[in-house]
């Protein structure tokens, strides 16, 4: 895409996190996306281009009273949204639509009026060959890796323990955060074990949310109430829906072309990043994350979030609403991955950087099968 | 170990149909390309890596390294306590995800990279799932290395 051509006009999640047994998924979406319109000052008719996953966009739009001229459900797990952003710039800029809708909303936790589960059945390729072995999703899957990772580069389960500490310490500045209490590493290694080497400090939360994004080309940006967070640049990609047929366990085919990706369209280095997201389903995650877009190298990356280098106070502040390990997590966690990015970049961040002006939100969808990076600015230049 | 009836059994498509009759004959069918010798896993008609649609199925020596896993200790209705999902690698270059079976569910005895071999568990009258256990000292040659 061109850089700083669309810009993120309106923001919000849903007004409540956590537990939210009165409202339907459906009703997550909307509360998000009325929101969000409320945020950019808009009204419905406004809206020509819808983007969303989990939900089907023909659902949403009727629920809504939509009638729009752009249509895109790309659904490849939780970095669905950072495709729906890229998708929806490159719509914009080929005057597809002017104004786009993108929401996130998932009963994950009281699972009111929840699409059913839409997992591979037993003819499937995964249905096959990785269906008969007691599986338990996520928990198993994501987590399969990290052994191999472990002995390959000589990261700690210590320094895994890590991630969980210092997300816990972004999360004790942010009154929405589902999990406020300081942690150390003695209490997430002495958690309940859920799936050898992860506890459950180290895996994600289960709760309801939603959030809601809207984009529209950065000339117009100025005309909305808040300070414009313009698309600096963007990737994607896809690898495997077999976690036992990823290239190689120690990194993400995926996490590299999306990140290469929009590090080349940005036209920026890593020294120029004042603030990081990367969707922390689990705690090895920001590992492959750091190491995979080029933050660290190879191995490297638990000894620099040992270091306390991306904690409060540290050179590469990362995933500083807390995290889907501490903030929230539905489900589809990179929609708020993508608030806390475009917060950051209002200024307007529970934990705020001080005059951060640039932002990566690295996601993960499936277990390692998809990816989708988006970089942010608040500089138009 | 494994209660055969909560088991969610693959049901094979065309073209899978070799590999379950494979292991229902307790051999491990793999695929070759007969044009760039690329040895691959899942079956398809095709070679993933440069698309030739020559490719001939062999049999695998069943044995295999044990490349990742994780124990699950969340209650499952098919296994009675922890258990082992694992990722092997097998001698020929490809991965599968199966359980390791006759060992020990611990850390101690998972050992990554140990030595390990095929063994198939008949399900149901048409499915025979692969597992894998610690290889048995005869089984370690490498004669039959394909590669």
């Amino acid at each position: 895409m061109r850089r700083n051509s669309v810009s993120i006009v309106g923001a919000a999640e849903t007004t409540d996190l956590g537990k939210i047994p009165g409202l339907s998924q459906i009703q997550l979406h909307a509360d998000a996306a009325l929101n969000a319109i409320a945020d950019a000052g808009l009204k419905l008719s406004d809206i020509d281009g819808i983007a969303t996953a989990g939900e089907s966009p023909t659902n949403l739009s009727h629920y809504l009273g939509l009638v729009p001229t752009w249509v895109d459900g790309t659904s490849v797990g939780g970095c669905s949204f950072m495709l729906h952003v890229r998708h929806a710039a490159a719509a914009i800029n080929e005057g597809l639509c002017n104004t786009v809708l993108i929401t996130h909303g998932e009963s994950g936790r009281s699972n009111v009026g929840r699409s059913a589960f839409r997992g591979g059945g037993r003819s499937t390729i995964p249905g096959q060959f990785e269906g008969p072995y007691g599986g338990m999703g996520p928990t198993t899957s994501f987590t399969l890796p990290f052994l191999r990772y472990m002995k390959d580069t000589g990261t700690t389960a210590e320094q895994l323990a890590m991630v969980a500490v210092v997300q816990r310490a972004w999360a004790t500045k942010n009154p929405r955060a589902t999990l406020q209490t300081p942690t150390t590493v003695e209490e997430v290694m002495n958690d309940r074990m859920i799936a050898y080497p992860f506890t459950k400090s180290e895996c994600c939360l289960v709760t309801d949310g939603g959030g809601a994004l809207i984009l529209t080309r950065a000339e117009r940006a100025k005309d909305f109430p808040n300070k414009p967070v313009y698309i600096l640049g963007t990737g994607e990609s896809v690898e495997t829906p077999m976690i036992s047929q990823m290239e190689d366990f120690t990194t993400s085919r995926a996490f590299r072309v999306s990140g290469q990706k929009a590090f080349e369209e940005s036209g920026i280095t890593h020294k120029d990043v004042d603030h990081l997201m990367i969707y922390d389903a689990f705690a090895h995650l920001p590992f492959y994350g750091l190491e995979d877009l080029g933050f660290c190298k190879k191995g490297e990356a638990g000894a620099f979030i040992w270091e306390q280098n991306t904690a409060p106070g540290g050179s590469l502040p990362l995933n500083t609403n807390g995290g889907g390990l501490s903030y929230m997590h539905s489900g589809m966690y990179g929609m708020y991955a993508l608030q806390e990015s475009v917060r950051q970049m209002r200024g307007t961040a529970a934990a705020q950087i001080a005059d951060a002006k640039i932002s990566v939100c690295h996601g993960v969808g499936g277990m390692f099968a998809a990816s989708g990076t988006i970089v942010m600015t608040n500089d138009p230049a | 170990m494994v209660d055969k009836t909560k088991i969610p059994l693959p049901q094979p498509t065309p073209e899978t149909a070799h590999f379950w009759a494979g292991t229902k004959n307790e051999t491990l069918k793999l695929q070759r390309c007969d044009d760039c010798n690329n040895v691959y896993f899942p079956p398809r008609p095709f070679c993933p890596s440069c698309a030739s649609r020559k490719v001939s199925v062999f049999d695998a020596s069943g044995s295999a390294t044990l490349y990742s896993y994780v124990i699950n200790n969340r209650p499952h209705p098919a296994f009675d306590g922890p258990y082992s999902i694992a990722v092997v690698e097998l001698e020929e270059g490809p991965r599968m995800m199966s359980n390791i079976i006759n060992c020990p569910q611990t850390p101690e005895a998972l050992e990554l990279d140990m030595p390990l071999e095929v063994v198939f568990e008949s399900m149901s009258e048409e499915i025979s799932l692969p597992y894998f256990q610690p290889a048995t000292s005869d089984s370690k040659s490498s004669d039959s290395r394909n590669q």
